[in-house]
C-alpha cells in the first residue's frame, strides 16, 4: 500500500523501519540506428527523463540496454531479454516500432531499518512482477500512439526534431501519472468494464447511435458508456481497450468534481442556459455560447496498423452516459456543427440516461444482486477483454484503491504468470501465509482470481466454495468446473 | 394529371343491363344487390342480374299496370312486387309449388305502402307512411302471416341489408329517425335520436333522405348525414356527421368529416372508407375514421387523407357481343363499326349511388362498384407513419405495404431511420396482436378439448399482417444483397427491425440473426457481432451457435461465443462435447460431461478415440482411468462390455503400459 495513513509511517518510524514502495527512476526512448558511429551516440537519444541527467551518464545507460539486448539475442533473435533484475532495480525493455527502443527503470520497494544506529538499506528484490511492469511500459506507448501516432510517421512528417518534440511533450505529462507503486494485476489485464445491460435497452442505444450517426454523417465511429463503464465501441478492440483506458483513469476522473458539486457551486460549468437536458462537452467548449470559446478538440490515432485514421475525439456526456464521437481530422469543427450536436444529442442521451438508470435499479432488484459478494474476485476474458474486479474499490485519477493485501495481489500476479507459460486449462489454489486462500482458474481465454478469507477451511471446502462462486456468477458462460 | 394519381377507380367487371326508358323501368335490390330491368310491365319480360350472375333470370309476368317496386327474396325464391299503394304480389318461383300470384294488403287503414324489404328468405317488412308491418311469406300457402306491426308516422325509410336495419324518418323536419333491428322472426326497436338542425333564423328545410347513409363502416354500423352548410354560414363549407348505432344503446355522434366545400354530394363507403364524391368539380375525397383526427372532447374531427381526385377515367367499350349493352341496338350499325371506347362521364347526374360501394348509371346500363386503389396513395401520402396506419386498415395491402418497406430502404426514396423505426413499429404491433388472437384461440382450443369449439373463432389473418417471413423475403433479404448500401445502413435497419420485434415481444426468427451475421462477417466487423453476442441482442439457439461454430476459422473468438451459447441453451450439451472433442480437449470434455452427471452413460469409446488420436500417451492413460473406474463402480468390474466396442484401445492400452496396468476387479 502506498498511501498509508500518517500514523501508521508514525508506528514504522517507532519500530525503526521504513518503507519507500517501487519509483521510477528513469524512463528513456532511443534509436540505435540514429548515433551508429562514435562520438554521435547522443543522437540515439530521443527522450530521458529524467532530463536534469548528465549526458555522459545518459549516453552510458542506453549503451548498456543496447549491450544487453544484443547479447541476448544472440540466445533469442526474435525475443530479446524483456527485464533486467538487478539489487537496486528492474529495467524493462519493449520495442514497440522497428528500432525504436523504450525503457523503464523501476527501483525495488525499500525498506529503511535502523542498525547500530545507522540507516541500512534493504532492497526488495523479488517483490515486482516482470509482467506487470511490462505491461505499464507497453501501456506508455500506446497512449503515446493514441495521441501523437506511431513514432515512423513522426519521422516521415518532421524528422527526429519533431519525434523529440512530441514525445517531450506527451511524456512529460503522462509519466507523472504512472502511480508505479499502486500497478498490479489489472495493469496486465487492461481490461474493459462492461454495463450490464438489458436486450432491449441495448437496443434502444444502437437504435440512438445509429439515428445520430445518420444525422451527423461526419461521425466515424462511436463509443457508449455508461457508470464509466462500455456498453458499445464502434471503434476495433485495440483501439478502445487504451481509448477506454484514456477515459476512466484520465478523462472521466477529472471532470467528476464539477459533477459531484452542487448546482450553484463555483465549481460547476456554466450551464448554457438550456435546461431541457444534461447534455454537455467534456472535451472541446465548455461554453457553446460563449464567443471567445475554442472549438478545438483532442486528436486521436486509430487503426495505425492498416488505415491509419486520425481524429477528431469528442466526449458527450448527460447524466452518468457518456457518448465519444470520432471524426475524421481532416475535417474542421466548426461552432454550428457543434450546437447541432449538443441540440441532437443532448436531448436524447439525456432521456436514454434515465431509462438506462431505471432499468438497470428494475434487473437489479429481480437479479437481487444488490448485495455485494462476499467473494474478492478478479475475473478476466482475453476475447472481448472483459474485466470484473470486486478487489479494487475504486479508481481514482491518483491510485487505484484494493481491498487487500499487496502480499495476494502479488499471488495473483504469480498464478498469472503461471498461466501464460502454458496453453492448457489449470488450475491452481494457494494457501497465503495470512492464511488466505488464493485460487487461479483459467478455462479456455478466461481466468479467474478469487480470494477467500476462510482461515480454518481445507482444500476441499475451499474447492466447493470456488464451485458455488462458477455456478452463481458465471453461469452464463462455458466456464470448466 | 398523370395516370397513376387516381385512387378510385369503377369495378373492370361492371353488371350491365338494359337502360332506362319509357318502356322498360329499372330497379335495383340493395338486399341481393341486383338489377331489374322490367319491359313494359312485365309482360314483354324481366331481367333480373346480380353481381355474380353470369347468366340473367329472365322471366315474364302479367302487367297487371305501373310496378313500383320490386324485389326477390334472400335466396331468389320468392318475388315480391308492388304496383299500388296498398298492396304487395307475390309470385313462388318454387319448383312444385303454383306460381299464381297472391297479394297482401297492408294492414293498417288508410296507410300507404311506401316500399317494402325482404330481411330473410320468408320475412318480409311493409314500410307505409304510418308505420312498419312485419310479415313471414307461407309460400306453400300462398298467403302471410302477420309478425309484429309498429304505427308510427313515416317520412321515407332506409334499409341496411348488411346488418338488417331499417332506418324511419318520422317528425315534421323528419329529422327524428327511428331505427328497428331484425332478426329472425323478430323486430327489435332501437333507440331513437335526433339529428340537430340548425339553429338559423331562415326556414329551416326538412331533411332529405338523399342526405342520409347507412353503412357498416369497421364492423359498426353508422348514420351518415350530410350537412350543407348554408353559404352564409361562418362554417366553411358541407361536412358529414356519422353516428354510432349500437345494437344496444344510445345513438352517439362520434366523427365529423370535413369536407371544405359545398354543392352536390353523394356518399359511398369502401373497404371502410368513407368516400364522398363532390358532382360540382368532379372528384371525390376520402376519410378514414380509424386515422387519428382531432378530438374536440366530444367528436373527432376529420380531415380528408387525401387531396381530392377524380374518379379514374373509364372507357365504355362498345362490343357487338354484348347483347345487353343497349348501345348497339339504339345507335346503330355505325357504332359498332367504331370500335374505339367512349370515355364514360364521370360524375353525371344520372348516377345513382347505393350504400355501400354501388354506383349505377341508369342511362347508360351500367353498375360498378367503387374501389380503392392502393398504389397512387403511396406517394400521395407523404407521412409515412400515417401512411402505414392507413394502409394497415385496407383489405388488399400486403403487397403495399411490403412495396412501401422495400421503397423507403432503396437509395433513391430512402427514408431517415426513425421513418422507418415507426413503420416497422407499426407492422409489428399489427403482427402482435395477430399472434395473441391466435395464441389466446389455441389456449381456448385446448382448454375446452373439443366441447363447443365453435364458440372460440379462429382468428383471421389479415393481410395487414406483414410477419417476420414476409419481411425477410420481399424486403430485407433482397435490401441486403444489394451491393450499392452501405453496410452501416444495413446494419442500422436490421437492429431497427429485430429492436421493433423486441419491443412488441415478438420472438425473433433464427434466419434475422443469420442476416445480421452474414452482412457483419461479410465486412470485417467481427467485434460489432461479438459485442451484439455478449448482449445476447442475437437471442441464443443451437442453430446460432452452430453457425458461429463455423466462424471460428475467420475470428477465433466465435469458439467461445458458441460454446457459451450452448451452455445457456442447456439442451445442448451433447453439442459441447462434440466440440471439445473436435478440438482434441478430451480432458475438458471429460469434465465436463462429469460436471453434468452424464458420464455414466457416456460412450467411453467416443472419449478414448478422442484421447488416441492426441497420440498424447498420458492423457489417454488417464481417460482410460477414468472409465475403468467408472464400469467398477457400475458393475463391480473395471472392464468394457463387448457392447462398447472398446476392445481396440483395450489392447492398445496393455501394448503401452503392460496388462499389469489394467485396473483389477475387487471382486476378483
Amino acid at each position: 500500500m502506498s498511501l498509508r495513513p500518517v500514523s501508521e509511517l508514525l508506528m514504522a518510524f517507532a519500530v525503526q523501519e521504513k518503507h519507500y514502495p517501487p519509483s521510477l527512476l528513469s524512463f528513456f526512448i532511443y534509436n540505435p540506428k540514429f548515433g551508429p558511429r562514435e562520438g554521435e551516440e547522443e543522437k540515439k537519444i530521443l527522450f530521458y527523463h529524467p532530463s536534469e541527467i548528465e549526458k555522459n551518464e545518459k549516453i552510458k545507460n542506453v549503451g548498456l540496454c543496447e549491450a544487453i539486448v544484443q547479447f541476448t539475442r544472440t540466445f533469442n533473435p526474435t525475443k530479446p531479454a524483456q527485464s533486467l533484475h538487478t539489487q537496486k532495480n528492474r529495467q524493462f525493455f519493449h520495442e514497440p516500432e522497428d528500432g525504436f527502443w523504450m525503457v523503464m527503470v523501476v527501483q525495488n520497494p525499500v525498506v529503511e531499518k535502523q542498525k547500530d544506529g545507522k540507516a541500512v538499506f534493504e532492497y526488495q528484490e523479488d517483490e515486482l512482477l516482470d509482467k506487470v511492469y511490462s505491461s505499464v511500459l507497453k501501456q506508455c506507448y500506446k497512449m503515446y500512439k493514441l495521441f501523437n501516432g506511431t513514432f515512423n510517421k513522426a519521422m516521415e512528417a518532421g524528422g527526429v526534431t519533431l519525434l523529440k518534440d512530441r514525445l517531450e511533450k506527451f511524456f512529460i505529462r503522462y509519466l507523472q501519472t504512472l502511480h508505479l507503486q499502486s500497478c498490479d494485476l489489472l495493469d496486465v489485464f487492461s481490461g474493459i468494464s462492461f454495463f450490464p445491460l438489458d436486450k432491449m435497452t441495448y437496443l434502444k442505444i444502437q437504435s440512438f447511435i445509429n439515428r445520430v450517426e445518420e444525422n451527423l454523417s461526419l461521425v466515424k465511429y462511436t463509443a457508449f458508456l455508461y457508470n464509466d463503464q462500455l456498453i458499445w465501441s464502434g471503434l476495433e478492440q485495440e483501439d478502445m481497450r487504451i481509448l477506454y483506458k484514456y477515459l476512466t483513469t484520465s478523462l472521466f476522473p477529472r471532470h467528476i468534481e464539477p459533477e459531484l458539486a452542487g448546482r450553484d457551486s463555483p465549481l460547476r460549468p456554466e450551464m448554457p442556459g438550456n435546461l431541457q437536458h444534461y447534455g454537455r462537452f467534456l472535451t472541446g467548449p465548455l461554453n457553446l455560447h460563449d464567443p471567445e470559446a475554442k472549438f478545438r478538440f483532442p486528436k486521436i490515432f486509430v487503426n495505425t496498423d492498416d488505415n491509419y485514421e486520425e481524429l477528431h475525439l469528442i466526449v458527450y456526456k448527460a447524466m452518468s452516459a457518456a457518448v465519444c464521437f470520432m471524426i475524421d481530422a481532416s475535417v474542421p469543427l466548426t461552432p454550428d456543427f457543434c450546437r447541432k450536436l449538443d441540440s441532437l444529442v443532448g436531448p436524447q442521451l439525456t432521456v436514454l440516461a434515465s431509462d438506462i438508470c431505471e432499468q438497470y435499479n428494475i434487473n437489479k432488484r429481480i437479479s437481487g444482486s444488490e448485495k455485494e459478494p462476499q467473494f474478492k474476485f478478479i475475473y478476466f476474458n482475453h476475447m472481448n477483454l472483459a474485466e470484473k474486479s470486486t478487489i479494487h474499490l475504486k479508481k481514482t485519477p491518483s491510485v487505484s484503491l484494493t481491498s487487500v493485501q499487496p502480499e495476494l495481489m502479488k499471488i495473483l500476479g504469480d498464478i498469472n504468470s503461471d498461466f501464460t507459460r502454458v496453453d492448457e486449462d489449470e488450475e491452481i489454489i494457494v494457501k497465503a501465509m495470512s492464511d488466505y486462500w488464493v485460487v487461479g482458474k483459467k478455462s479456455d481465454q478466461r481466468e479467474l482470481y478469487v480470494i477467500l478469507n476462510q482461515k480454518n477451511s481445507n482444500l476441499i471446502e475451499v474447492n466447493d466454495e470456488i464451485k458455488k462462486l462458477c455456478a452463481t456468477q458465471f453461469s452464463n458462460i462455458f466456464f470448466l468446473d | 394529371m398523370d395516370s397513376g394519381d387516381f385512387y378510385l377507380e369503377l369495378s373492370d367487371r361492371p353488371v350491365l343491363f338494359e337502360k332506362a326508358t319509357n318502356v322498360n323501368s329499372v330497379f335495383f335490390d340493395e338486399a341481393n344487390k341486383q338489377v331489374f330491368a322490367v319491359r313494359s310491365g312485365g309482360a314483354t319480360g324481366v331481367v333480373v342480374k346480380g353481381p355474380e350472375d353470369r347468366i340473367p333470370i329472365s322471366f315474364r309476368m302479367e302487367d297487371k299496370g305501373e310496378v313500383k317496386c320490386i324485389k326477390f327474396s334472400l335466396g331468389n325464391k320468392i318475388l315480391a312486387v308492388q304496383r299500388t299503394n296498398k298492396t304487395v304480389d307475390f309470385i313462388n318461383l318454387i319448383q312444385d309449388y303454383s306460381q299464381l300470384e297472391y297479394s297482401q294488403e297492408c294492414k293498417t287503414k288508410n296507410a300507404r305502402i311506401l316500399g317494402f324489404c325482404w330481411t330473410s328468405a320468408t320475412e318480409i317488412v311493409f314500410i307505409t307512411d304510418q308505420g312498419i308491418e312485419f310479415y313471414q311469406v307461407l309460400a306453400e300457402k300462398r298467403s302471410l302471416k302477420l309478425l309484429k306491426s309498429q304505427s308510427i308516422n313515416v317520412n321515407w325509410y332506409m334499409y341496411c341489408p348488411e346488418s338488417c336495419v331499417i332506418l324511419l324518418s318520422t317528425a315534421n323536419l323528419c329529422n327524428v329517425l327511428q331505427p328497428f333491428h331484425f332478426k329472425s322472426g323478430t323486430m327489435a326497436k332501437m333507440a331513437k335520436f335526433e339529428i340537430e338542425l340548425p339553429a338559423s333564423t331562415a326556414k329551416v328545410a326538412k331533411i332529405s333522405e338523399r342526405d342520409i347513409a347507412m353503412a357498416t363502416i369497421y364492423g359498426q354500423l353508422y348514420v351518415l348525414f350530410l350537412r350543407h352548410h348554408a353559404k352564409a354560414s361562418s362554417s366553411p363549407g358541407a361536412e358529414v356527421v356519422l353516428y354510432h348505432l349500437p345494437r344496444e344503446g344510445p345513438c352517439k355522434k362520434m366523427h365529423i368529416l370535413k369536407l371544405n366545400r359545398t354543392g352536390k354530394f353523394a356518399l359511398n363507403v369502401v373497404d371502410n372508407l368513407v368516400v364522398v364524391h363532390h358532382q360540382d368539380t368532379e372528384t371525390s375525397v376520402i376519410f378514414d375514421i380509424r386515422l387519428r383526427g382531432e378530438f374536440d372532447g366530444t367528436v373527432t374531427l376529420h380531415q380528408p387523407v387525401l387531396p381530392a381526385r377524380s374518379i379514374h377515367p373509364y372507357q365504355i367499350p362498345i362490343a357487338g357481343t354484348n347483347v345487353c349493352h343497349p348501345a348497339t341496338n339504339t345507335e346503330g350499325p355505325s357504332a359498332v363499326a367504331g370500335q374505339i371506347p367512349i370515355p364514360c362521364k364521370l360524375y353525371s347526374s344520372s348516377w345513382i349511388v347505393f350504400q355501400p360501394d354501388i354506383i349505377i348509371s341508369a342511362s347508360e346500363g351500367y353498375l360498378w362498384y367503387l374501389r380503392i386503389k392502393l398504389a397512387p396513395i403511396v406517394h400521395l401520402l407523404t407521412d409515412k407513419g400515417r401512411l402505414m396506419d392507413f394502409l394497415l386498415q385496407r383489405k388488399d395491402c400486403k403487397s403495399v405495404i411490403l412495396s412501401v418497406c422495400s421503397q423507403m430502404l432503396s437509395e433513391k426514396d430512402r427514408a431517415p431511420l426513425p421513418v422507418i423505426a415507426t413503420v416497422f413499429d407499426k407492422l409489428n404491433c399489427e403482427y402482435k396482436k395477430y399472434l395473441e388472437a391466435e395464441h389466446s384461440y389455441t389456449l381456448a382450443v385446448e382448454s375446452s378439448q373439443g366441447r363447443s369449439n365453435a364458440l372460440v373463432k379462429r382468428p383471421v389473418r389479415g393481410q395487414a399482417v406483414i410477419d417476420q417471413s414476409d419481411m425477410y423475403t420481399h424486403v430485407l433479404s433482397v435490401f441486403t444483397d444489394l451491393k450499392e448500401v452501405p453496410h452501416k445502413f444495413i446494419i442500422a435497419v436490421l437492429m431497427e427491425y429485430i429492436r421493433s420485434l423486441n419491443q412488441s415481444q415478438i420472438p425473433v426468427q433464427h434466419y434475422l440473426y443469420e442476416l445480421v451475421i452474414k452482412t457483419l462477417v461479410q465486412h470485417n466487423l467481427f467485434y460489432m457481432l461479438h459485442q451484439f453476442l455478449q448482449y445476447h441482442v442475437l437471442s441464443d439457439s443451437k442453430p446460432l451457435a452452430c453457425l458461429l461454430l463455423s466462424l471460428e476459422s475467420v475470428y477465433p473468438p466465435a469458439h467461445q461465443l458458441s460454446l457459451d451459447m450452448l451452455k445457456r441453451l442447456s439442451t445442448a450439451n451433447d453439442e459441447i462435447v462434440e466440440v471439445l472433442l473436435s478440438k482434441h480437449q478430451v480432458l475438458a470434455a471429460l469434465r465436463f460431461i462429469r460436471s453434468i452427471g452424464g458420464h455414466d452413460g457416456a460412450s467411453a469409446r467416443k472419449f478414448l478415440d478422442a484421447a488416441k488420436q492426441t497420440s498424447d500417451d498420458m492423457l489417454f492413460y488417464t481417460v482410460f482411468r477414468f472409465f475403468e473406474q467408472r464400469n467398477l463402480r457400475l458393475r463391480g468390474n473395471p472392464n468394457f462390455t463387448p457392447g462398447e466396442h472398446c476392445e481396440e484401445h483395450v489392447t492398445f492400452f496393455k501394448n503401452l503400459f503392460g496388462e499389469q496396468s489394467l485396473l483389477k476387479s475387487t471382486a476378483s
